[in-house]
């Protein structure tokens, strides 16, 4: 129910007066609720527990921390004193 | 493998990360990682082993199938053998053990019993059997609870009358302050549990840092960035400071999801709360509010009085609490196991003991 991995939001649609849409989690594809995130587009990726999606996930942020990483690791060989 | 996954995975940076770790450490520390998904990652990618001997992970009681009491179990196995009703749950509930039998064997004794994997699932069972009682078995942290609210307030909006939810709601800060608050207490940090406050946002967060004077670092799911929260925890640790720093931005906005979290406050109310293991918290659970009491399972089928009977030889509160590791526990492996779990820590995805004993640890 917790073990949630992000998932891309291929298709948006309404049922019922909710909005819904399906995630596609490396092609297995899920059927889950947008009410939460009504800003959320085409090709975003999403956080999803139990059939809701919680948050879009911030592309710029993403690669804030991966770049901070990548920085990280060309100072392999700085030495630094304790 | 997926965008925003295999990224936060790459084993050169985790070396990285465990060097920058080893250089920084100068003391022994205490860190808790709170949610049992993250307890998963840490098994499983062998962060644990990988760390100093100066860090000690202990695992946090951030498991909802792990802390959902017996009598809850004991409740929906009733509900579930009554003729008139379906019982709807999500999957990872079926074989944690009640006092006497678990859900999947009172299925296989006739109960009308689904596996679910969202409450609006079992909302659209209610439509489509107006004959039958549906209950949703509704347990979860603040990260199932907004989906749950959605379902009682649609129930609400369209008038079904045989809808209801067996509510056992729990919520992450208290358990972490009763944590802290113990007179054997050895947390000196915790990595916070990323999809919580995904939800939530940091306020309660900010609050016992300062009341406890705790470093809280809310941290993502991914190896990487459980280093990455190990790495800015222990650098609050060694500086003597303690702040809630957020790893996890590409998912957490300080706020929370206002939206999820509205709904969340609409139908439900904070209530003290029972967790497997640990014991009554208070202020630690959520109820229905009284105008959606019509939609409460617990006063409609009164199953109220179940005495339940945990095993003896079970230590699971303990391994809940950190205070022991599932490899301490004299049934592990042995009168223990996936197949005929004793205790609802070798059952869950995310329990601590099932973690231990799928990636080895025997
Ligand atoms: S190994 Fe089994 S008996 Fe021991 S604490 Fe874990 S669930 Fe309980």
């Amino acid at each position: 129910m917790c073990l949630a991995i992000p998932g891309k939001v291929v298709r948006i649609y309404q049922e019922a007066g909710v909005s819904m849409g399906e995630v596609d989690y490396e092609g297995a594809v899920s059927r889950v609720c947008l009410e939460y995130v009504p800003e959320i587009r085409l090709g975003q990726y999403t956080v999803v527990h139990a059939g809701f999606a919680l948050s879009i996930l911030d592309e710029e942020e993403a690669q804030k921390t991966l770049e901070l990483w990548r920085e990280l690791l060309d100072k392999v060989e700085e030495i630094r004193p304790r | 493998m997926t965008r925003y996954v295999s990224e936060f995975r790459d084993p050169a940076i985790a070396r990285r990360l465990c060097a920058e770790i080893k250089f920084l450490v100068t003391a022994p520390w205490v860190i808790m990682e709170v949610c049992g998904g993250q307890t998963h990652a840490i098994v499983r990618s062998g962060i644990d082993q990988a760390l100093p001997p100066q860090v000690r992970l202990v695992h946090g009681p951030g498991c909802p199938v792990c802390v959902t009491p017996i009598e809850v179990i004991d409740q929906a196995i009733a509900i579930a053998r009554r003729p008139e009703t379906i019982l709807c749950s999500f999957g990872d509930m079926l074989r944690v053990p009640g006092s006497h039998q678990d859900l999947i064997t009172a299925r296989a004794q006739g109960g009308d019993l689904r596996i679910v994997y969202s409450p609006l699932e079992a909302l659209q069972i209610a439509r489509e059997n107006p004959g039958q009682q549906v209950v949703f078995l509704a347990i979860g942290f603040e990260t199932t609870a907004p989906g749950n609210a959605m379902a009682v307030s649609l129930a609400a909006r369209e008038g079904l009358d045989n809808f209801s939810l067996l509510v056992c709601h729990v919520l992450v800060p208290p358990a972490m302050r009763a944590l802290l608050g113990a007179p054997d207490n050895r947390v000196q940090g915790y990595l916070a549990a990323g999809h919580v406050c995904t939800v939530t946002g940091l306020a309660d967060y900010e609050a016992i840092s300062r009341d406890y004077r705790v470093p809280i670092v809310v941290t993502g799911l991914e190896p990487n960035d459980i280093l990455e929260g190990l790495v800015m925890v222990l650098r609050q640790l060694e500086a003597g400071e303690h702040r809630v720093e957020n790893q996890y931005q590409r998912s957490v906005r300080p706020a929370g999801n206002p939206l999820a979290w509205g709904m969340v406050e609409k139908v439900f109310a904070v209530r003290d709360q029972k967790w497997r293991g640990i014991g009554l918290l208070p202020a630690s659970g959520l109820g229905l509010r009284e105008e959606f009491a019509a939609f409460d399972a617990a006063r409609k089928f009164e199953v109220a009085a179940i005495t339940p009977e945990e095993s003896p030889l079970c230590i699971s509160g303990l391994v809940l609490q950190g205070i022991k590791r599932p490899d301490e526990c004299p049934a592990f492996g042995a009168g223990c196991r996936p197949e005929h779990p004793l205790g609802a820590t070798m059952v869950s995805s995310e329990g601590a003991c099932a973690a231990y004993f799928h990636y080895q640890r025997l």
